[in-house]
């Protein structure tokens, strides 16, 4: 047994990739087994290694862990990427929040109808530009530091790493207002595990595409249509 | 300055009221700020209050928070409720993103059309009776501890009871099946503080009425 810890997704982005950019930034190698078959997913289901009967889940260090939220906690105490004191954690929570909630409107992207994405890519972008950049800009403006918390590298600059790049991809200049989101993003890419995981043949995931969300409509048997938050 | 945590949101339930439990069942005191209108929320926005234009937003230790999980976070580990180290922080997490999706549900009933309440109802029951509730009935069973983990309480036990109560006001014979959430239920609701916030007179909301509905979405949207 490896004692890597294990990712159970699909091959794809989805609730996991924020899991994925966390471990790698940390330097943590991890294994994943991707769900292909609704056959396999019956199966870690009747085994009873779904706690809510849901993916993501991560075995790691003899848990099988479950809900993003938690993993990502654990992973970020574990690898000292959580603050040094509770007050720094908050801002961290905080932050954290915000770009979670930027990349639920991501999040169901892939699995709209044409005409839905279209509008989902307009307030995608508004409400990058006008509620989630402008916080961080100032943030980083006011201590004028390399990093949102503490003068340390945290799990706060991974994630706000990998909505920038997300939502980059709806609008590729969709930073030019944030100078200094700019100069984060260029600072915090070159950071050694960040820049490797930033290369091809890495763990990161493509853009979804439909064969993904195929793959997820058929192992979950989701097959209703899916709207905008 | 009274040094107290202060609240602000609408005079409801909503996403603040697990934040309300929580500090209650810490046995710390707090003020509340209601807002009434869209200009109220539009005032703190304009202050620079709000981080990212929402609430809820609360005010403790010098710091303007948002963001209900880093609020939540920030007071079950200041007052000790968030187990007593990283594996049973793991385990109260786990337990607690669960209730909260359930929370999630039960919350937004309220607030859906007329056409479509019968359905979300039916799911609601469906997920709570069948994914939420069997897991906890399962946790207390395997341990046969009081609490749900490391055998002292913390913010998981503070949070599902919420849920459990909120899950009986949309269906009071739910937890029909589950012999120990009734004696957790019973259990948890004696503790000191908690019993003192169940008592009248207290800071908890009751739950949103139909009728006050267009209010808040009037002050949100």
């Amino acid at each position: 047994m490896a004692g890597k810890p294990k990712l159970y997704y699909f091959d794809g982005r989805g609730k996991m990739e924020s899991v994925r950019w966390l471990l790698a930034a940390a330097g943590v190698e991890f294994e994943e087994e991707f769900l292909e078959t609704r056959e396999q997913y019956e199966k870690l289901l009747q085994g009873g290694s779904l706690l809510f009967q849901q993916v993501p889940m991560v075995e790691i260090d003899g848990m099988k862990m479950v809900q993003t939220r938690a993993i990502l906690n654990y992973i970020a105490g574990k690898y000292n990427l959580y603050g040094k004191d509770l007050k720094e954690r908050a801002l961290i929570d905080m932050y954290v929040g915000g770009t979670d909630d930027l990349m639920g409107f991501i999040l169901m992207f892939p699995f709209l109808s044409a005409e839905d994405k279209e509008k989902q890519r307009a307030v995608i972008v508004q409400k990058a530009t006008s509620r989630y950049f402008p916080a961080y800009e100032k943030i980083l403006k006011d201590h004028g530091q390399d990093f949102l918390v503490g003068n340390n590298f945290s799990w706060a600059d991974v994630h706000l790493l990998e909505a920038i790049l997300m939502v980059e991809e709806k609008k590729s200049d969709v930073l030019s207002g944030f100078p200094q989101l700019q100069a984060f993003k260029a600072r915090i890419s070159n950071i050694p595990t960040i820049k490797k995981f930033l290369e091809p043949g890495s763990q990161r995931k493509p853009v979804p595409d439909d064969k993904y969300v195929e793959t997820v409509r058929r192992v979950l048997c989701m097959y209703y249509d899916v709207k905008a938050n | 300055m009274s040094g107290k945590a202060k609240l602000h949101y609408f005079n409801g339930r909503g996403r603040m009221e697990t934040i309300r439990w929580l500090l209650a069942a810490a046995g710390v005191e707090f003020e509340e700020c209601f807002l009434e209108t869209k200009d109220d929320l539009k005032k703190l926005r304009k202050e620079g209050s709000l981080l990212f234009q929402q609430l809820p937003m609360v005010e403790i230790d010098g710091m303007k928070m948002v963001q209900t999980r880093a609020i939540l976070n920030y007071i079950a580990m200041k007052y000790n409720l968030y187990g007593k180290d990283l594996k049973e922080r793991a385990l109260i997490d786990m337990y607690v993103e669960g209730i909260i999706d359930l929370n999630e549900l039960l919350m937004v009933y309220v607030f859906q059309p007329a056409d479509k309440k019968e359905q979300h109802f039916a799911n609601m029951v469906d997920k709570a009776t069948n994914r939420y509730f069997p897991v906890y009935e399962k946790v207390l069973k395997d341990h046969g501890q009081d609490f749900l983990v490391g055998n002292q309480f913390s913010r998981a036990d503070v949070q599902l009871l919420e849920t459990l109560l909120m899950a009986e006001e949309c269906k009071p014979d739910i937890l029909a099946k589950f012999p120990l959430l009734q004696s957790f239920k019973a259990r948890i609701s004696n503790i000191p503080t908690i019993k003192k916030f169940l008592q009248p007179g207290s800071q908890r909301k009751p739950p949103t009425d139909e009728k006050d509905v267009p209010k808040v979405m009037n002050i949100f949207y």
